[in-house]
């Protein structure tokens, strides 16, 4: 139920790349939002918000993709996105790109539209904390677990402490600090790729905090985030896992990597 | 170059000849003891201002009013450059315009000639004091060529200098040497055998071989941290009090600044004097703050000149979004911040600027040619935007940068190229559902031959091929799964409808 | 052409600007920027000199509060400690406030070999700011030329209390109608922080500082 005690029709927005890579994370919020009550749909003409191409310079290959998302999402009561970076981008730039593409003269009402969907589309830890108000979801995941706070969620979306206040509420968690858990991991996109031995550098003071702690699992609110550390971890041969936020509030351990 | 070796002994702080970011990355990443040097002062250094801004409440308020200032500063340049220039000129300073480096450089060198001979100094030779603009500008190659002996007096200059060496760090440039390092440059250079190697000795070491100079020298150059457009008057902060030294000793005074010094009014040295010490050192004031207006009598120089320098700063305010970045006040907290620069150091951005503020600056300043690779020396993680004293947007300015590097390399033959290619193709994929399941299918079966079976039974890719085997080079991934979401909402649908139908009840979705 | 370079730039600066701008559209713009931030601190008086006090040791400068009547034994002690034996002062110094028998010396605009040969300064200073633990330096009657409170090693300092302010911004406020006279804020003696990140005494300027606080002077 959200915070009014209403049953909301939630859709989801899955990403590009958590639809590709990481299904269970999607499976896990839908599993989440039905559990308090709502109903989860699933527009299936999205595709992706276009960060990436943003983010690496190709701003207008990018444009297409706002009306698009505009177009599949305009009605939705509430939006949720399962990955921090995603929203901050559409936040930081969908206004720009839609005001550049309707004065093209071939999108009328698109910067309108936008500043009427932007405020409904949350970050699936922002959609729990913020819009349902809600904290404890009475999830139960006995492991010892680590935060490491994505970037864009801690900054751009000022996530703040929403995030933690929803595992301290897992039961059976043991939620062990991350030393650093605000210093970039060294994913930043294109950057993993284009400045590979930085982002490597970065990773391993990042994945040396993580194993002071002991932890078996680390968390995030950014699936890219989290296959950038499982995958230095699993190249190190150190069998700590790494789960996204929303699996272990669905208390699902069997979809854990 | 060949090794870790050769590329740290002459670093290039040129943009037109310095290595790509990533290159030179690579070169100094293999420096275990730089790394360690880097890790530890920006450690310190973060620490410091974080405890220091934590004390003021109203931090947030300064940095809005700084910001706010240094916009209207620059919407109104060419008002507060004019009434400096009145001001500073009735004070009986000496004003000068430079459109690029090399007038710059010309200019600074002729005064200096002038200076050396009006003041008779039996050796050709000036003082210095720290400056980023100096540095920019190339003028101790340019003062050399001349005939005229620069002497650096701040220590990490000096020891800039006499190592041989360029600086890593706008506010503190040897952050990249460590103290034993710094005793050996001593030792070597000042001709001292049993130097000391406390933090102590070395300071004491540098004030001998410096005061003899202090009271001898009669000409003195020096950057600005702030000019005052109301009084006409300079601002330089600094700790160790060579600026002090250089600015009341001698004879005559030439001060090199960036027209994107200026500030309105004397009383919005109140704001700034709290953002800059604060955001550089992590101190709630710096030791010395030097600020005069003119000439004086019997105080200081008898002769004072001002040189305003553009090199390529109108054209960043012409750029209404990176215009922001002339914001800057050379504070250095983007650079501590940064989890990048923390890694690497400065040189590996290859300008006398580095870190944040040097990945949009540089590339403002040069062409785009020299300095391509620095908008993309970045994750983007947003840590210097939070820390910077005047707001600067660096990570917008960043993409805004890339799109003008994909826009300048993307013409002509350019646009051939894989990148522009590949990313051509995926906008065209995400513009159609059926183009993007057929994506993720064929992604799924191209990774089939590259994954292997780990010892849990997961498939995991070791390595990928072309642009992508960055990724693999020191990270695995994860085999892409056999079902992608949409595939299991879609199949958990059906089961659904199934259920239903045979339930004989309706859908409830 | 020097003119030429003149014009090119603030030319350019138009353009870039899209138009021309003149001071009086400049003041307009320049009242609408909001200083939101803290402009005093509320603090009384004997908090504002405590406080003061404590920035001011924790930059390892000596303070000394004393009565006015006080001063010249205090600043006997202060060159005592030091092992100061040359002294030298402002040419308007209060000579009330000098101790007997301490070799001093005017600052008749001497040359800075000559400044090298002096153990100490002793002056006033303008104000000071308790929260940043800084002193202000303006040149006025009694504070000496510059270079003066540079060269020798130590510096006394004497400092009324009512010229204490809290903030900043306070300071300004104070030092708006001088602004034009050569400043300069000390804030602890000299130090770096270019080796390791270490603050360390004692570069340049000088090591010693020593604060008489006063009440008032006679």
């Amino acid at each position: 139920m959200s915070r009014e005690g209403v049953s909301l029709r939630i859709s989801l927005f899955i990403t590009c790349y958590n639809d590709t890579l990481f299904p269970s994370t999607g499976q896990a919020v839908v599993r989440v939002l039905e559990r308090l009550g709502h109903t989860v749909d699933f527009p299936a003409g999205q595709t992706c918000c276009g960060q990436m191409h943003v983010n690496t310079g190709y701003w207008d290959e990018a444009l297409p993709l706002v009306p698009r998302f505009v177009e599949q999402f305009r009605d939705s009561e509430a939006v949720v996105v399962p990955s921090s970076s995603c929203v901050a981008h559409m936040r930081e730039h969908y206004p720009a790109m839609a005001r550049q593409l309707e004065a093209t003269g071939k999108h009328p009402g698109l910067a309108a539209a936008v500043e009427s969907l932007l405020p409904r589309v949350y970050e699936f830890s922002e959609l729990l904390t913020k819009r349902l108000g809600v904290t404890d979801l009475q999830s139960l995941f006995p492991h010892r677990v680590t935060y490491h706070a994505s970037c864009h969620g801690l900054r751009v979306l000022q996530l703040g402490d929403g995030p933690r206040s929803l595992l301290e509420c897992v039961r059976g968690i043991d939620l062990v600090p991350l030393p650093g858990l605000e210093q970039c991991c060294g994913f930043g996109g294109t950057f993993a790729i284009k400045n590979p031995d930085v982002s490597t550098a970065m990773l391993d003071e990042k994945l040396e905090a993580v194993l002071s702690t002991n932890a078996e699992i680390v968390t995030a609110c950014d699936n890219s985030c989290l296959m950038h550390i499982h995958g230095g971890l699993h190249r190190r041969g150190v069998p700590v896992r790494t789960m996204h936020i929303a699996e272990i509030l669905a208390g699902d351990e069997d979809s854990t990597r | 170059m060949s090794g870790p070796k050769s590329a740290l002994s002459q670093p290039k702080l040129d943009p037109r000849t310095a290595p790509a970011f990533p290159k030179a990355a690579h070169n100094l990443l293999r420096d275990a003891q730089l790394r360690k040097n880097v890790h530890h002062a920006t450690s310190v250094i973060q620490n410091k201002r974080a405890r220091v801004v934590s004390e003021l409440p109203d931090w947030e308020q300064l940095r809005v009013a700084g910001q706010r200032i240094r916009e209207h500063t620059m919407a109104h340049l060419d008002a507060y450059l004019e009434q400096f220039e009145q001001n500073c000129t009735r004070a009986g300073g000496i004003v000068h315009w430079a459109r690029n480096a090399e007038e710059a450089r010309q200019i600074v060198v002729h005064l200096a000639q002038q200076a050396i001979q009006e003041n008779a100094q039996p050796a050709p030779e000036i003082l210095k004091i720290k400056s980023m603009t100096t540095e920019e500008i190339g003028l101790n190659g340019a003062l050399e060529a001349a005939g005229i002996r620069p002497y650096e007096t701040d220590l990490a200059e000096l020891i800039i200098q006499l190592g041989h060496d360029k600086p890593s760090h706008i506010v503190v440039p040897a952050l990249h040497k460590n103290r034993q390092q710094i005793h050996e440059i001593f030792r070597r250079e000042m001709n001292l055998p049993n130097l000391g190697s406390s933090p102590e000795d070395l300071a004491d070491a540098a004030r001998l071989f410096l005061r003899e100079k202090f009271l001898r020298v009669a000409t003195a150059i020096s950057g600005a941290n702030f000019l005052i457009a109301e009084t006409g008057g300079v601002c330089i902060v600094e700790s160790e009090g060579n600026g002090r030294m250089c600015l009341t000793l001698p004879r005559t005074l030439i001060t090199v600044a960036g027209i994107d010094k200026v500030i309105p009014r004397f009383r919005d040295l109140e704001v700034f004097l709290q953002l800059l010490p604060r955001s550089a050192t992590g101190e709630r004031m710096n030791p010395y703050n030097s600020i005069w207006t003119g000439v004086y009598e019997n105080d200081g120089p008898r002769s004072f000149h001002v040189v305003l320098m553009d090199n390529a700063r109108t054209s960043v305010l012409a750029d209404s979004e990176g215009r922001q970045t002339l914001n800057c006040i050379r504070c250095g907290a983007c650079q501590n911040i940064c989890p990048v620069y923390r890694e690497t150091g400065g040189h590996a951005y290859g300008s006398v600027y580095a870190g944040p503020i040097g990945a949009i600056l540089t590339p403002q300043l040069q062409q785009m040619e020299h300095a391509r690779s620095l908008p993309y020396a970045s994750s983007l993680c947003g840590a210097c935007y939070e820390v910077c004293p005047v707001r600067i947007n660096i990570p917008e300015i960043l993409v805004h940068l890339r799109h003008r590097v994909v826009q300048h390399d993307s013409k002509g033959f350019g646009a051939l190229r894989p990148e522009p290619i590949a990313m051509k193709v995926m906008s065209r994929i995400f513009q159609s559902e059926s183009r993007f399941r057929a994506a993720q299918r064929l992604a799924r079966n191209a990774d089939r031959p590259l994954a292997r079976k780990d010892k849990t039974g997961k498939p995991w890719i070791h390595w990928l091929p072309g642009m992508l085997g960055g990724w693999t080079q020191s990270r695995d991934l994860q085999a892409l799964p056999d079902q992608t979401f949409r595939e299991w909402w879609e199949q958990r649908n059906r089961a659904e409808a199934k259920t239903n139908t045979s339930a004989g009840g309706t859908n409830g979705g | 052409m020097a003119a030429d370079a003149r014009s090119e730039i603030l030319s350019a600066i138009r353009s870039a600007n899209r138009g021309a701008t003149d001071l009086t559209h400049a003041e307009l713009d320049y009242a609408e920027i909001p200083r939101d931030y803290t402009r005093h601190a509320g603090l009384s008086r004997d908090e504002t000199i405590a406080l003061l006090t404590e920035r001011l040791v924790d930059y390892n400068a000596h303070v000394f509060p004393c009565g006015a009547d006080q001063l010249p034994s205090a600043i006997r002690e202060a060159l005592q400690q030091h092992g100061a034996s040359h002294v030298l002062i402002p040419g308007d110094f209060p000579r009330n406030l000098l101790p007997d028998g301490v070799d001093v010396t005017s600052d008749t605009n001497l040359a800075p070999a000559e400044l090298d040969r002096f153990d100490a300064a002793v002056t006033l200073c303008t104000l000071a700011v308790a929260e940043t633990g800084t002193l202000v330096l303006q040149g006025l009657a009694g504070q000496g030329r510059r270079a003066a409170t540079l060269v020798p090693d130590l510096h006394v300092c004497v400092l009324r209390v009512e010229d204490i302010v809290n903030t900043v911004p306070e300071a300004f406020d104070r030092l708006a109608s001088t602004a034009r006279r050569p400043l300069t804020f000390v804030s602890g003696p000299s130090a770096t922080a270019d080796i390791e990140m270490t603050r360390i005494k004692g570069v340049h300027g000088p090591r010693q500082l020593y604060i008489l606080l006063v009440q008032s002077l006679i």
